[in-house]
């Protein structure tokens, strides 16, 4: 069957094991995860968790489900409108070409956010396929390190 | 009111109207057994292993409906109890689990007898709590006993540190629970209803398929109802046993893989499954592709997980059991004509004419068949039976007369060998009037015997009737038939004599080979009023049929096993 690739927002109570409850039901199962965010929900007792996952209609269909039955988990949603952003950090030799790197960070809404003595650190913010492009393009810039955030999302 | 938590802990037991908890103490679950010495609010009923104590209590709310409460130490005691705990949840039955923890100051220390318990529970409980608060506690016993006995019922497992029972806080067991996120949804989608019912209504070879849910949610008396009054032909499960009475005229038996033929051949060849409680296990479904082909599907559940997760439902409808069904009467009665059905009915009767659910008898051996049924002519309704893992737990199932739902106790989902004697005890328990029978295996009963002590000391007369083989048989049958008869590890005629081995304990034992001598060992124990065991030698090789083989396709069954 088709895999599809979907954004599922979880929002759990706060408390102590939540995160291992969804983990768990996700390697248990067997599905995919191909990235995960978790953080408060300023002002409540709420956190917020973006899975971002792949598999059948009926798989998806099957983790949305299963979220549910976990006791702390308050709502589930799968966007269909949603704006999508992710973040990475990449770390240079200094000796690479900054003024070309810095031009690309541009155009993906980065900068360069420290200068050391050997490196510098630069990130961008973008959809994740954009970010993924990005990451293609300074290749040959000799990243010596990539980090990438996993998605966060919102509805339309 | 400012008591310590493992006060908290009997306080709260006895706000739950629990009558008896099964366990066994330890050095974490100390403060609690202190303050169960100084009650008198509940019987503690010590088992000789934990995981016996689980399945004791697992037997007790199959029996009763009530949730079942064990209690255990850290550790060991908690690891020996995580098979019960898998046990329970496969099969939804309603537990609380309590365990001991080391204190939180040693906790992530690696300390003497601590292990991940809540991180080892997550998998195998429906919800589970590591509480690091007294003040907490009599909200999370209050949640604990909600969680487990509602929406699809399961086990939950509470876990307390050492100090947090010592600690003293304010208790006050709560009215309500407020679960802000917890709401099982019960009622069941009134236009939804309609529409199923009109589908039977429109249907000609309708076909109920009875699940384990029905008798989870105590609505076997409406699931009688509703099918004598659409007069529709209708399979159990093995975990739905006892739903109808045996001789409903509308039971076709039970499905699956080692259903009848009628009752494989009817689901083959049906228009429209009406699935109740049900949830599509491999073992009833075969090859889920060519299962109930021509069907469209009904699927009511409380789970909505359960719901189009192997096969599509064309009318899901999710709610409990009970509460849709009585939605439905009223409809039936309505709009389903019984007499549309006849021809159908004819045909399904047909199926089981032909190839009748049956064994061959033999002068010369008991046959394993024969001496279930036995019991079932002599005790009928009078017995609640329970059964170990293996070619007997299937005839058992095959084989009995069953009346009543929570008659049949029996570990379906995980298939626990050592299940049966332990669960007895709890059905005795839970039910003292009526005779307590385990049918069991010479391999099950060595897997809990420990047990004849916990028997014996709380006067228990649970009967195991051990169907002895001399075989791990069932998987000697799949040895014969799929692998050439290489019989690996599964002869075990070592035996010990099970006679002393029930008297060594203070109860009996009666060897049987013959059918009076079977009926006299019965009679006795039962006469008795004791522990028994009565050990029964029946034919070696034989096979439990009709079969569906592992994958296959239900209307493909093995009716006979031909010896090359
Ligand atoms: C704890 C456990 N271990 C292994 C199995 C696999 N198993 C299923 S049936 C069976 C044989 C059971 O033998 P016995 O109790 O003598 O019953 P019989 O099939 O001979 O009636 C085995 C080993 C199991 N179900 N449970
Ligand atoms: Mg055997």
């Amino acid at each position: 069957m088709a895999q599809e690739r979907r954004v599922i927002s979880v929002i759990v109570m706060n408390e102590a094991s939540v995160l291992s409850r969804i983990v768990g039901l996700f390697s248990g199962r067997g599905y995919n995860i191909d990235s995960l965010t978790v953080a408060p929900i300023p002002g409540s007792k709420y956190s917020r968790i973006t899975i971002v996952t792949q598999g059948s209609i009926r798989v998806i269909e099957q983790i949305i489900k299963q979220l549910h039955k976990l006791i702390p988990v308050l709502k589930v949603y799968e966007h269909e409108h949603l704006v999508e952003k992710e973040m990475a950090l990449v770390k240079f030799p200094v000796t690479e070409c900054l003024s070309d790197i810095a031009a690309l960070c541009g155009a993906y809404n980065g900068q360069i956010v420290n200068v050391g003595e050997d490196t510098i650190i630069v990130n961008v913010a973008d959809e994740p396929h954009r970010v993924s492009n990005f990451l293609k393009a300074i290749k040959r810039f000799h990243p010596k390190e990539i980090v990438r955030s996993g998605v966060v999302a919102m509805e339309m | 009111m400012q008591i310590s938590g493992a006060q908290m802990v009997i306080e709260s037991l006895i706000a739950e109207d629990v009558s008896v908890v099964f366990g066994y103490p330890g050095g974490a679950i100390m403060n609690v057994y202190d303050e169960i010495y100084k009650q008198s609010g509940f019987q503690h009923v010590l088992a000789r292993h934990e995981q016996a104590a689980i399945h004791a209590a697992e037997g007790y709310s199959k029996t009763t409906g009530k949730v079942g409460v064990a209690m255990i130490t850290s550790g060991p005691g908690f690891t020996n109890a995580v098979t019960g705990l898998a046990d329970a949840y496969m099969d939804s039955i309603p537990m609380v689990v309590i365990s001991g923890q080391v204190p939180m100051s040693l906790i992530g220390t690696d300390a003497f007898q601590e292990i991940d318990a809540v991180g080892i529970s997550r998998p195998c409980t429906k919800h589970n709590y590591l509480v690091t608060d007294a003040a907490d506690l009599p909200r999370i016993l209050k949640e604990a006993f909600y969680i487990a006995s509602t929406g699809r019922p399961g086990p939950v497992h509470v876990d307390i540190p050492k100090d947090v029972t010592a600690q003293i806080a304010e208790y006050k067991y709560p009215e309500t629970v407020e679960l802000e996120t917890y709401k099982p949804n019960v009622k069941g989608n009134l236009r939804q209803i309609k529409k199923a019912v009109d589908a039977i209504a429109a249907s000609s070879r309708p076909m109920f398929y009875l699940g384990g849910g029905i008798i989870n949610a105590n609505a076997a008396e409406e699931v009688r109802e509703l099918v004598k009054m659409c007069n529709i032909p209708a399979v159990e499960t093995f975990m739905a046993r006892g739903t109808l009475r045996v001789d409903d005229t509308n039971l076709v038996s039970m499905l699956g893989m080692h259903g009848s033929y009628a009752a494989n051949m009817s689901m083959s060849e049906t228009d429209l499954m009406i699935a109740i409680g049900a949830r599509f296990d491999d073992r009833v479904t075969g090859k889920l592709s060519e299962f109930a082909k021509h069907a469209k599907v009904i699927h009511i559940d409380i789970d909505p997980a359960s719901i189009s997760k192997l096969v599509p439902a064309d009318f899901p409808i999710v709610g409990d059991v009970k509460n849709v069904v009585n939605e439905m009467l009223p409809l039936a009665k309505e709009k389903v004509d019984g007499e549309r059905y006849a021809s159908w009915r004819e045909t399904v009767a047909n199926f089981d004419k032909l190839h009748p659910l049956t064994y061959e008898d033999s002068d010369d051996v008991l046959k394993p068949q024969w001496v279930i049924e036995r019991i079932g002519e002599l005790l009928g309704d009078d017995a609640n039976i329970t059964t170990d893992v293996g070619q007997h737990q299937m005839w058992a199932a095959q084989f009995y007369p069953f009346t009543r739902p929570r008659q049949f106790t029996s570990s379906g989902g995980l298939g626990t060998m050592g299940f049966g004697f332990p669960a007895a005890l709890g059905v005795k328990r839970g039910d003292p009037e009526r005779i307590s029978i385990n049918i069991t295996g010479d391999g099950s009963i060595l897997m809990n015997i420990q047990e004849l002590m916990t028997a014996v000391e709380y006067k228990l007369p649970v009967i195991n009737v051990i169907l002895n083989n001399k075989y791990l048989g069932m998987v000697r049958q799949w040895q014969t038939m799929f692998y050439d008869k290489r019989h690996s590890s599964t002869d075990i005629s070592l035996q010990p004599d099970f006679v002393m081995l029930a008297e060594s304990f203070g109860g009996v034992g009666y060897r049987v080979k013959t059918k009076e001598e079977f009926d006299a060992a019965l009679k006795d124990a039962i006469e008795k009023n004791v522990v028994a065991l009565i050990d029964v030698t029946v034919n070696r090789l034989e096979n439990v049929l009709p079969m569906v083989p592992a994958g296959g396709s239900l209307f493909n069954m093995m009716l006979e096993y031909k010896d090359k």
